[in-house]
């Protein structure tokens, strides 16, 4: 006699008042592959855990950013924002549809120009260049963003020996409705020392004044406080048209728009709140239209989306090491991946899909990764289908920020793979060994030998 | 003549001491002269008194919780309009809303599913952060109000605000401060509750007056009755009511629904200070429990909310009878197990 | 080990500890260990039963009533023997 097939035996308290299982189960389905590639498969060739990103999904995502900007405003140029995923193979997909640079750190200067992007076309922002830093760039003909006054003055030394000009903007911080308020980068539009840092670049005759930036903040829920932003830029921009007789070739409204993940705490699902592409382009492009520039003198748009443009393209493929029970009766399950690997952790409620086929039944249960820490938490609370060991998942939106704030603790980061548009894996970066960690270690010779 | 038969779906069953206004939409629905309806209760837990209450509610399915995203409720509703062919729902809960404003052009057009429901954006408007552009949009008094987020705003703002002076979360929780002191510490109870910002709210003195509202989201208002509570319980909700005769309060909350081209029903809170003048203190944007005193004293907004989803266009409602009263009553239902066990395991009954 | 001869659970796996008043939900194979817990089966009887119908190992199985039997004990719905 064939052997029926197992599940193993639960039972669940009927709460009242709490979570029912019609509300959750819906969302469980299986994903089991990712753009054709059976996440089994992905597992068995490249390990567990492991980062997957779908190009496909960063060309349609950047494509309809583009189209919703560029349908509404003759004049836009986006700049990858290398900070929130540097790795360079996702770097040269913005690249090969057009998009520019913005780095904030050397490092990520020479990245980019390593990946071949041309020093006109690289915008360097951050309140960190060194006097090296600012050489390479102006010798580049690289858009300086510049930060603070110790920047402008120490660009103003430096420019004493170049013979070529800077071709820099500001930082300008204001107040947007939103808070906290981003005023520690940049100067400050209410208290006028934006203005005062225009006179001074304006009086440089090494300095070219090409534009105007501001970065309000960061997963910014409301398109209004895009409104406040360009429309402030904009007063900035026709300032400088009357006093100092320059027109600004570009504003740059920096980044910080949502996306589709779950802030934790939030009641409502990301997606359910979050404003669409669209009703950013039409706030931002809209306030600059109506602004009442003549139409030859308007400015580009710059927009330095990276969350937006990447989150979605990100999966983060694991397993199920050990089910256990907490003290309270909980049922805890600890993955294979946590927050050193899954920073955004920290922010989200990320959604978790079982990567394979399941029964009807589901329980509550807390997600741990595999750090010996308690802040190692994935999921403080999320109802899921009876996992059992060995079993995979994969965690969504996780392209923005994870490449590049995750950390070596413990444990070394894992295989990145991008699936192209034809449906093929490739390694984009490979895991690290623990020769990666410790060929930067030296050893004292007094140290080298011990008895144990 | 013989009444059209109709199938709706109305949330907020919870009966209870603190009401949520389902079942009084029901009562309005069953009673009303142009429909005959056959009622589809939603529910999200399975204590929800209306769930068992057979007279009125024919059959009963759980949905997902807010909190589940707006797919997860979209996909629970094509389940349950497959088995009962829903012409209608009406949602009734804050929190749900904004999910069912949401997903209302996809339910007309994959499921043919009427709503009616406000714009997202009139929505939004008459959050309590937004209440005073809302009061200055709308040419209507608000008690003045600043959002702060540290609590040494707090003394930044008594150059402008006098004591007392009302300390509200962002979604829930208001309460009086006497002092600064007062001030500070529901600044810090309301906010590790809410998060920020806190509201400070000018405390205006006066008699709490209501208005139950239907709009018709064009700018006309079908009805408006006006009701001030008698009695009210511990947790503030309304004991008993009387309907009143106040036609300056009528014209004000027309107002209100007028312009903002207010969809569906609505409640409207204010407060008449000692000088006669009305302060809107808060927009619900749904039907109140009370709702049901309009019914009685001659406005069935609920039939009214019907007919304009389905397509009709209505006549305002010219008057009502000034007096009329209503008193609150609990009820125990004595239920089968088996019941409770039909709502719990297979999310029906 | 023994249940409660009160409780009853439903074919639908609707379990109610009248002692309590607690309701629970159980899948298939809770209801089947239940029913077989209250006929005073031994535990090692139980494995083997369901290691014959089912297709599991032992040990997994083993593993899964340990943890099952668990919660059931927190739950009041389980006594141990004296």
């Amino acid at each position: 006699m064939e052997k029926l097939s197992y599940e193993r035996p639960i039972i669940n308290k009927l709460n009242t008042g709490l979570m029912n299982k019609f509300g959750t189960r819906v969302d469980n389905t299986p994903v089991t592959h990712i753009d054709g590639v059976p996440v089994k498969k992905l597992i068995a060739d490249f390990g567990s855990p492991c980062f997957v990103i779908s190009e496909r999904t960063i060309r349609e995502t950047y494509r309809n950013a583009v189209r919703a900007f560029s349908t509404r405003y003759p004049k836009v140029q986006f700049a990858w924002s290398y900070k929130t995923n540097y790795l360079n193979a996702v770097c040269n997909v913005f690249h090969s549809e057009g998009s520019w640079a913005e780095v904030v750190s050397y490092f990520e200067y020479e990245k980019a120009m390593g990946n071949g992007v041309p020093g006109d076309k690289i915008i360097f922002n951050g309140p960190d260049k060194t006097a090296r830093d600012l050489k390479i760039a102006v010798q580049n003909n690289s858009l300086i963003h510049i930060d603070h006054f110790d920047e402008l003055y120490l660009l103003a030394e430096i420019l004493k020996e170049e013979s070529q000009k800077a071709r820099v903007a500001i930082r300008v911080n204001m107040d947007t409705g939103v808070y906290p308020m981003w005023d520690r980068f940049g100067f400050n539009y209410e208290n006028g020392t934006a203005w005062s840092a225009i006179n001074k670049i304006m009086a440089n005759s090494q300095m070219e004044m090409t534009g105007i930036h501001c970065h309000i903040g960061t997963y910014m829920m409301s398109t209004s406080s895009y409104a406040v932003a360009t429309s402030k830029l904009c007063d900035l921009l026709k300032n400088i048209q009357q006093v100092h007789n320059v027109t600004l070739e570009y504003i740059d409204l920096g980044g910080g728009f949502a996306t589709a993940n779950t802030l934790r705490g939030s009641y409502l699902q990301g997606a359910d709140v979050i404003p669409t592409i669209d009703d950013y382009a039409e706030v931002i492009t809209s306030t600059i239209l109506n602004y009442g520039f003549r139409p030859e003198q308007l400015p580009t748009l710059f927009l330095e989306t990276g969350r937006a443009l990447i989150d979605d393209a990100g999966y983060l493929l694991g397993s199920v090491i050990a089910l256990k029970r907490l003290s309270d009766g909980r049922r805890a399950t600890i993955l294979d991946f946590g927050i050193n690997i899954l920073f955004t952790a920290f922010w989200y409620d990320h959604k978790v899909s079982p990567a394979q086929n399941f029964t009807s039944q589901s329980e509550d249960m807390v997600l741990y990764g595999p750090l010996c820490m308690n802040i190692d938490v994935v999921r403080e609370n999320i109802n899921l289908p009876l996992l059992n060991r060995g079993d995979h998942v994969v965690v969504h939106r996780v392209g923005a920020y994870n490449m590049t704030q995750w950390m070596q603790f413990i444990q070394m980061r894992p295989k990145v793979v991008m699936i192209d548009m034809q449906g093929m894996p490739h390694l984009i970066r490979n895991n690290e060994s623990l020769q990666t960690i410790t060929a930067h270690e030296r050893m004292p010779d007094h140290l080298a030998q011990f008895n144990l | 003549m013989n009444k059209r038969k109709i199938t709706v779906a109305v949330t907020g069953l919870n009966n209870i001491d603190s009401p949520g206004p389902g079942i009084p939409v029901i009562r309005a629905l069953k009673e009303c002269s142009s429909f005959e309806v056959r009622i589809i209760g939603l529910s999200y837990e399975s204590l929800e008194p209306g769930l068992y209450m057979h007279d009125l509610v024919d059959k009963s399915y759980a949905i997902p919780l807010p909190s589940a995203g707006s797919q997860a409720l979209f996909n629970r509703i094509q389940y349950i309009h497959s088995v009962e062919k829903l012409d209608l729902i009406i949602p009734n809960f804050d929190a749900e809303l904004h999910n069912f404003i949401l997903l209302s052009p996809t339910l007309k057009q994959q499921l043919n599913i009427a709503t009616f429901l406000p714009s997202r954006e009139v929505f939004d408007s008459r959050h309590k952060s937004e209440l005073p552009e809302f009061g200055e949009k709308y040419e209507i008094h608000v008690p003045k109000s600043t959002m702060i987020f540290s609590t040494k705003d707090i003394q930044k703002i008594e150059k402008e605000y006098e004591y007392p002076m009302v300390i509200k979360g962002k979604f829930y929780d208001a309460s009086v401060a006497y002092n600064q002191e007062q001030a500070i510490s529901y600044f810090h109870k309301i906010s590790a509750k809410w998060g920020l910002p806190i509201i400070i709210q000018e405390y205006v003195s006066g008699t709490e007056v209501n208005v139950t509202a239907i709009g018709d989201g064009l700018g006309k208002c079908i009805g408006a009755v006006a009701m001030r509570k008698l009695y009210i319980t511990d947790k503030g909700k309304a004991w008993a009511g009387i309907t009143l005769d106040d036609p300056e309060l009528v014209v004000l909350s027309q107002k209100v629904v007028q312009n903002s081209k207010w969809r569906g029903g609505c409640e409207l809170e204010f407060i008449k200070n000692k000088e006669g003048k009305y302060y809107l203190l808060e927009m619900n944007p749904r039907f109140p429990a009370w709702v049901y005193l309009a019914v009685g004293s001659g406005q069935n907004h609920p039939e009214a909310l019907v007919k304009m989803a389905l397509g009709e266009t209505i006549a305002p409602f010219e008057d009502y009878e000034k007096g009329k009263m209503f008193i609150r009553y609990s009820y125990d239902l004595i239920v089968n197990m088996d019941q409770f066990e039909k709502i719990s395991t297979f999310g029906e009954l | 080990m023994n249940i409660n001869k009160n409780i009853a659970i439903s074919e639908s796996g609707f379990l109610f500890n009248p002692s309590t008043g607690d309701s629970f939900s159980t899948n298939p194979i809770g209801k089947e260990i239940i029913t077989l817990i209250k006929e005073e089966q031994t535990l090692q009887q139980i494995v083997n039963q369901i290691h014959l119908k089912y297709a599991v190992d032992q040990d997994t199985f083993e593993k899964d009533l340990a943890d099952f039997l668990y919660i059931l004990k927190i739950n009041h719905i389980l006594k141990e023997d004296e």
